[in-house]
């Protein structure tokens, strides 16, 4: 088990850090030529043995059959990303491929194509570099190749539109696999010093095309894990247990089941890998008659010890942990003491978010199935390589005898990073002999949904004459999902202590603040209530709540524009200047992006009674790679009741070159609206160790007609590609806590924001 | 028992229980899985499909209840895929994971069957049950209004076969 950790360790870091030590072969597969990144110990061999031999297991990306047809293989799940369509055309720009006679193959697992994440935003930003020079190598090789059956030189050849062009003759990519030999290698220097192309020249990166996975969407044609059958399976509806962990079952009464037409058994779950303790699965001819059965089997549980945690009780906790001092120190720059001793004014506010649930649309499921001696599993995941060693714990199988099928997910947003819901299909496989297919309903689905953590952050800044900032403190407690399920991703802070870095980015912002401390804890009685997730943005979805009302707060206790006041702050000066390749400009983009939005929504111009426009910037996903964001929210406040109508947000990104234009502007639609669901609409908690809204008759996410107008633009930029997928979440929230305050005095401190908070707000603020 | 269904123009014969919700019949007994599960309590629209015309939740609705009905789903809407809706969905782009789209779809058309021109009030009111997690709903709007104003609805509506 160690040794899969450090394997999955070693694989994620060089996928997310792009650290390689790879070349790049080409050669015959069959009929076809495949274009794939090895290992560089293997590049002293003949491509095309290597490429044809299963041990050494080549990442294989690409390949162009004998009639042109060009398939890149995609290990990211798809999941309304459109992300297939962008890595392809990242090849495919390089390779100069004619667009037409590209495909998308979306791969099941294999240890040949490396590690399996689809998170963080990271995608593009991960695949960019070596996907273009995939491309660029393959170009190579074809113009070559080319320029060899045409009997001219190479270099009077280019390459254009899958065709390789020498002056009056030419000969297609398909021709060139049909009749040529090509086998060659490059290594890691060679591949490094292929020329690629400027921005300018692009065709492809940066031009809006239709997404491929479109049309089977539109068309109800798509195949998600849901949709999957498999011969000869049987259905089955888990009862779930009263805590996460520590439950067991005393007794299964189902008697009254037997009735129930097409109701086989009920299995209470033994699982050595600790995923789904205490659950029992009720197993049918079909999910219908699993259901009914369900709903008349009497399980007696012994509940575990969270059974009676309420979501106060976590709350307070995580209250306690930042009064007690303890924590990781992620920051702890010299001089924070001597900066608050300095200080005339300090500053303090606490901020807090409640549980928040994925509630992505396909209820989670698989089927879990034995076939020729392997287990398969078939599913729609995020994070096969985290997940498999789980599965080959819970089975007592060696990881190389599972495999996962790949399918479309009905909505991702994290919650298939945690790949839980896999092991009920797999021990209920082997249990019962036969492939069982475990659909979770909606309830289920949400009661055992790995819930953004609620949380508690307290920010301090110390000020001084002419309210200049001298030094910040930021402190925070939540539940960690990286503790939990991926523990080899936990940073060790500045004091020794460990902490999860997804669970505290965003407090290491881009201001000059002085002295800037930040400080990590994990809520301990979160995690053992419950998995706490990774949600659309993880914690970037609550440090910049925090951070970005608490900066909003300060400029308001200053005297000073809101913008104006960030503007003074982000400098790009010392440790903010930023570095290549991710952060060119550093601070600097950030307040670009900032002039930008303010200049697009008006900001300052004079505004109805109870209207109000806010203003927050943030940083996307990390430090590491940051999405410059900027977001104006214009909302009216009902002073008598506290509703808060969200009018417009205008939002501003610059996120290096864009890739896929149109489906980076989806997914920062989708983001924005998910940011202002996460602030307006949704929201649940924990009473008595379980979600309390379950279904939409309590969980209410944003509808059509709550949908602001939105105006958004991205920065033209021809820098490093960085992540789209969450960063617009992060900021809409703290825009439209300001623009409350802008339209009605009214400081809110906590997400969601409810009307009764709003109009505790104003009556406070007629106080003071 | 058995029950008969007429699915997008065809008859079919079920041995399934009077209250099995006809979302269930039309995906695990018919494999058409084009029609999704998403809450099962009538609140997301995932599960869409017409009825006499009409967009009805099918998680909620007892295959007994419908057995003299026309039904149609996603599959039935045109032979083609080709509906204008479908097209206009295509256009602008308005899948992400695309999981609640065919429940759009199907009630979208059953909007434009009865109004072909609607305001925005009118297309929030009427797709307001329809859930989209990815929030798509920018450019379902978008589609919808294409679609519209493509004005060869009608002779697409035609197209799904409605018997009685």
């Amino acid at each position: 088990m160690d040794k899969q950790i450090d394997e999955a360790t070693n694989s994620t870091t060089e996928q997310t850090q792009g650290v390689t030590r790879r070349g790049f072969m080409i050669g015959s597969v069959g009929a076809s030529v495949a274009m794939a990144m090895v290992p560089a110990a293997l590049l002293g061999g003949c491509a095309e043995e290597i490429l044809n031999t299963q041990p050494f297991e080549p990442t294989v990306w690409y390949s162009i059959d004998p009639s042109g047809a060009i398939s890149v293989k995609v290990t990211k799940a798809e999941m309304g990303q459109h992300v297939g369509t962008s890595l392809a055309r990242i090849v495919a720009e390089e390779l100069e491929a004619d667009w037409s006679a590209v495909s998308i193959d979306y791969v099941d697992t294999d240890a040949k194509y490396g590690a399996y994440v689809t998170g963080g935003s990271w995608s593009v930003w991960t695949s960019f570099d070596q996907l273009s020079r995939a491309g660029a190598a393959g170009r190579v090789a074809l113009i070559e190749e080319g320029a060899r059956l045409l009997g001219v030189e190479p270099g009077q050849c280019v390459a254009e539109n899958s065709q390789v062009v020498c002056g009056n003759k030419q000969i297609s990519y398909a021709d060139i696999v049909a009749k040529g030999q090509l086998s060659r290698t490059y290594t890691d220097e060679q591949l490094a010093s292929l020329p690629l192309k400027a921005a300018k020249d692009r065709k492809l990166v940066g031009v809006d095309t239709l997404a491929l996975d479109v049309p089977a969407k539109s068309q109800g044609t798509a195949i998600y894990g849901i949709d999957a059958t498999y011969e000869g399976m049987v259905y089955a509806k888990p009862l779930l247990p009263p805590t996460r962990y520590g439950s067991s079952v005393q007794s299964v009464d189902d008697s009254r089941a037997k009735s129930v037409q097409g109701y086989q058994q009920s299995l209470v779950l033994d699982d050595p890998s600790n995923s789904v303790p205490g659950w029992v699965l009720v197993v049918a001819d079909s999910y219908h008659a699993a259901q009914r059965a369900a709903q008349v089997i009497d399980v007696k549980w012994q509940a575990g010890p969270t059974a009676a945690v309420q979501e106060a009780d976590l709350i307070a906790r995580a209250d306690e942990q930042i009064a007690s001092g303890e924590g990781a120190l992620v920051l702890d720059d010299a001089g924070i003491d001597a900066a608050f001793d300095a200080a005339e004014q300090v500053l303090e506010a606490r901020y807090t978010t409640s549980t928040a649930l994925h509630f992505q649309l396909e209820p989670v499921n698989a089927i879990g199935l034995q076939n020729d001696g392997k287990w398969e599993l078939h599913t729609g995941a995020q994070w096969q390589s985290l997940s498999m060693p789980v599965y080959a714990k819970a089975l007592g199988e060696p990881e190389e005898n599972i495999v996962m099928r790949t399918h479309l997910l009905g909505g991702g947003f994290g919650r298939r990073l945690n790949g839980d819901y896999g092991v009920p299909a797999l021990l209920a496989a082997k249990a019962l002999g036969k492939p069982v297919k475990v659909v979770l309903s909606r309830e289920d689905d949400s009661r055992f949904d790995s819930p953004r953590s609620p949380s508690v952050q307290h920010l301090r800044m110390a000020l001084g004459a002419n309210s200049q900032v001298l030094g910040m403190q930021h402190a925070a407690s939540a539940g960690w999902p990286t503790a939990e399920l991926a523990s080899f991703f936990l940073a060790e802070g500045t004091n020794g202590e460990k902490y999860d870095p997804f669970s505290i980015n965003g407090a290491d912002h881009w201001y000059d603040v002085g002295p800037h401390q930040v400080r990590a804890m994990m809520n301990d009685l979160a995690q053992q209530t419950f998995r706490p997730g990774w949600l659309r943005s993880v914690a970037p979805g609550w440090t910049n709540w925090a951070s970005e009302s608490f900066m909003d707060e300060a400029a308001h206790m200053s005297g000073v524009d809101p913008l104006v006041f960030r503007q003074g702050l982000l400098t790009g000066q010392g440790k903010n200047a930023g570095s290549a390749p991710n952060a060119v400009g550093g601070a600097k983009r950030m307040s670009n992006v900032l002039a930008r939005a303010a200049a697009k929504a008006g900001w300052g111009k004079p505004l109805p009674e109870g209207q109000g426009m806010g203003i927050a910037c943030t940083f996307g996903q990390e430090r590491a790679m940051p999405t410059w964001t900027a977001c104006v929210a214009q909302v009216t406040v009902d002073a008598d009741s506290g509703a808060v109508s969200l009018n417009k947000l205008t939002i501003v990104i610059d996120a290096g070159s864009i890739v896929h234009p149109d489906g980076a502007l989806a997914q920062t639609e989708g983001a924005a609206l998910w940011g202002a669901s996460l602030a307006l609409h949704e929201g649940t908690e924990f009473v008595d160790g379980q979600v309390k809204d379950t279904n939409l008759n309590g969980y209410r996410p944003m509808r059509m007609g709550d949908v602001p107008e939105l105006d958004i633009e991205f920065v033209e930029s021809d820098q490093q590609p960085v992540g789209l997928g969450e960063p617009a979440t992060t900021v809409v929230g703290p825009a439209i806590g300001n623009a409350i305050f802008a339209a009605a005095g009214a400081r809110v401190r906590h997400l969601p924001i409810r009307p009764d908070a709003v109009k505790q707000a104003i009556s406070e603020a007629k106080l003071a | 028992m058995a029950v008969t269904l007429k699915i997008n123009g065809r008859d079919v014969v079920l041995d399934i229980p009077d209250d099995t919700p006809l979302l269930w019949a039309v995906r695990d007994e018919l494999d058409l899985k084009g029609t999704k599960f998403g809450c099962g309590i009538g609140m997301c629209g995932a599960c869409t499909v017409h009825v006499n015309g009409v967009a009805q939740r099918s998680c909620i609705t007892p295959v007994a209840s419908v057995a003299n009905a026309s039904i149609t789903t996603i599959e039935g809407l045109n032979a083609e895929g080709e509906h204008p809706l479908q097209q206009a969905w295509i256009a602008t782009q308005t899948p992400q994971c695309g999981y609640c789209q065919s429940g759009q779809i199907m009630q979208a058309a059953s909007l434009l069957a009865t109004n072909a021109n609607p305001t925005d009030a009118e297309i929030d009111t009427a797709m307001g049950g329809n859930l989209c997690r990815c929030m798509a709903y920018t450019r379902i709007k978008k589609a919808i209004k294409m679609a519209a104003s493509a004005g060869s609805l009608a002779t697409n509506v035609g197209s799904e076969v409605v018997h009685g």
